[in-house]
């Protein structure tokens, strides 16, 4: 193995002080409470709070993660664990000669692996940046230009399938690391660097201000955007796991969602260990008797999932319920996409209380409008903001946002400070700042707040689709569509759907030479699924002559939806050229 | 219906929801969704389009049970009797 030092991340500096104070009730919100920075010297380090200072409370033999891998194994690991593991793994990294603010991604499924690397990256100081698994080629190439991966780690089978052929062109890559025992040319395997490496390893200080994760987000135009998180965002995990999810100590707690989006880091890692629950993690995906069987013997009592899946379980009845003892649940909460009141009351029928819808994003890094515990469930609704959370609905007039009273739809807004909130989307200032009016961070989203304080879900006020819980960016899937021979021009839209909320739909013109056939339909179609994955990817494809046009080009997208929906087609004016 | 009948329209749905997926390459044993990386939303679509052309009701419960050509066939081959 290498052994070439960083010293700024040698890890000896600092080895005496793993200890943290936790303040109480100082601060001005509710969330200032928790506060995690060393009184020394200032400094914050997720793994640190995560991990660490429970190993320093005498909590080093508590299971921290149940493993359930695809083929029935189970596996239990302690904090004692998730600390020489990530110990381990931040020694790694610094022996391959990596420094602090480098970005390392994460492409792999749901295996112990990822949640080493995970905290051994912020225990280096370094920056996790995790990736949905099932993404194609050209999503996960994307992210890691801009995010300019120094580390890749993934398995073997996804790099040889996905990676392999381009790796050479992403010019900052200086390692690749498989998981297992052996690794393809170039790489290197992840198991024997782990059993080598040294297993002490004391958090890198990290300033609270200092890059600790990248999540990326969709656009409507351009690319993917990284959203910034920093290491004090802790403090709001540990708040809102707490206060949104009801996470005491020693809670088992069942996050569902896939690190590679943001609510399986935030609350799928940080939030759980942060609170020192408990967490289950399963390997695969949806299975309706796998899921309730995994309730029923782990025991879980706070269960955290999305409407895809839930819809799915009502699909199959309460019957199929009933096979199981779900009696350990004591709270259930759903994120992604609003929940339909229907499901919010089957549930209380089948597990004898409500999934607590919540929302958040990407860009606000933890649950702001939420379903609390104890509070009455609005069916259909997000809930009320968080305490120390202010929310509003507000409508653009010129450069001024004006605040609209209760039952009007306008844009949802929050007033930023809380500490998950990103700081920048990566290399494109003007992008974030974009995003903030008359101190108001404008949240894309189009909502109404009642008479009581909670707030619905209208639909985005931009392009953006989603579909099973996830944005995609009409962009990025119309860039790809149009790599293909036989596409001169793409528009895509989501469509309802009743299990996924919206489903990818595609409108193409052909070049000349080319003629719609079911054949071509396939072949685009296949194209899309190669190049972006099976959730990314358009599920149906059109074929239209021309598309409608804005004087200035722009496809109008709006227009398509209106009509695919048969709702009124609204401000037309700047329509040049219609569809065919 | 027959075994290899019932396999041809299998792989045919298949195809048909993932184009990207060449049938004369799909393993009697390939998971649908850890080797053929369909999603959840693909298999909702198989079940639909294999009830479509089998007639055979694939209950949530069941859908474990349609995941590689081979316990596919031989559960619509039982549940077609």
């Amino acid at each position: 193995m290498a052994q070439r030092r960083n010293p700024e991340i040698s890890g000896r500096d600092n080895s005496q002080r793993i200890d943290v104070t936790v303040k109480s009730g100082a601060g001005k919100s509710p969330f200032d409470a928790d506060v995690f920075t060393n009184e020394r010297d200032g400094s914050v380090n997720i793994a640190n709070v995560a991990v660490d200072r429970h190993v320093v409370d005498g909590h080093a033999d508590q299971v921290a993660l149940i493993w359930l891998g695809k083929d029935g194994d189970r596996r239990e690991l302690t904090f004692g664990d998730l600390k020489d593991l990530s110990c381990r793994f931040a020694s790694v990294l610094r022996d391959h000669g990596l420094a602090k603010g480098d970005s390392v991604f994460v492409l792999m499924g749901r295996v112990p692996e990822l949640y080493a690397c995970a905290l051994g990256t912020l225990r280096a100081g370094m920056v996790f940046t995790p990736l949905f698994s099932a993404f194609g080629p050209e999503p996960i190439r994307t992210r890691m230009e801009i995010g300019g991966a120094k580390v890749l780690v993934t398995t073997a089978a996804i790099y040889k399938r996905k990676i392999a052929e381009w790796r050479d062109q992403i010019n900052s890559l200086k390692l690749v690391l498989i998981v297992g025992e052996d690794a393809p040319e170039g790489c290197v395997a992840l198991g024997p660097e782990l059993a080598a490496a040294s297993p002490d390893f004391a958090p890198v200080h990290t300033a609270p201000a200092d890059p600790a994760l990248i999540h990326f987000t969709s656009g409507t135009t351009g690319k993917p955007k990284g959203a910034l998180h920093v290491h004090n965002a802790v403090a709001y995990h540990a708040f809102s796991g707490r206060h949104a999810l009801d996470l005491q100590p020693g809670t088992i707690f069942w996050c569902t969602a896939d690190p590679g989006w943001v609510t399986g880091t935030s609350y799928g890692i940080i939030a759980p260990l942060v609170n020192r629950v408990t967490m289950i993690v399963d390997e695969a995906e949806f299975d309706l008797d796998r899921w309730y069987a995994t309730v029923q013997n782990e025991k879980v009592e706070v269960w955290y999932t999305a409407p895809t899946a839930i819809r799915m379980m009502m699909r199959a009845g309460a019957e199929a319920a009933a096979a199981y003892d779900l009696s350990s649940l004591r709270f259930l909460a759903s994120v992604g996409e609003p929940l339909n009141p229907e499901a919010v009351i089957w549930s209380e029928g089948v597990f004898g209380q409500p999934f607590h819808d919540n929302w958040w994003q990407t860009e606000t890094g933890g649950i702001m409008i939420a379903n609390q515990p104890g509070m009455t469930v609005k069916p259909g609704s997000m809930g009320k903001p968080m305490p120390g959370i202010v929310a509003g609905i507000v409508a653009r007039e010129n450069a001024t946002l004006r605040e609209l009273p209760d039952k009007e739809i306008g844009e949802l807004a929050l007033r930023p400070g809380w500490p998950s909130m990103m700081r920048t989307y990566l290399h494109e200032e003007a992008r974030y700042q974009k995003c903030f009016v008359d101190g108001w961070y404008l949240t894309g989203d189009l909502a109404m707040r009642d008479a009581d304080g909670y707030f619905w879900f209208i639909g985005r006020a931009d392009d953006l689709i989603k579909t099973s819980g996830h944005l995609i960016g009409p962009f990025e899937v119309e860039s790809a569509l149009i790599e293909h021979e036989a596409i001169a021009e793409a528009a895509v839209i989501g469509i309802p759907d009743e299990t996924a909320g919206e489903i990818v739909k595609a409108y193409v013109t052909l070049n000349p030479g080319f003629d719609p056939s079911e054949a071509l339909e396939r072949e685009v179609r296949g194209h899309a699924r190669k190049k972006l994955g099976a959730a990314v990817a358009p599920r149906a494809i059109l074929f239209r002559k021309s598309l409608p046009k804005t004087r200035s080009g722009k496809i109008m997208r709006r227009l398509l939806k209106a009509r695919e929906l048969g709702l009124p087609e609204g401000d037309i004016s700047t329509l040049e050229t219609d569809e065919t | 219906m027959n075994k290899a009948e019932i396999r041809a329209i299998y792989l045919q749905e298949l195809s048909r929801i993932a184009p990207d997926i060449e049938p004369e390459t799909v393993g009697d044993n390939d998971h649908i969704q850890e080797d053929l990386e369909l999603d959840s939303m693909d298999v909702l679509n198989l079940v639909t389009a294999l009830h479509e052309r089998t007639g055979v009701d694939i209950p949530e419960t069941d859908y474990p049970r349609i995941a590689t050509v081979a316990l596919a066939v031989e559960y619509l081959k039982g549940a077609m009797q």
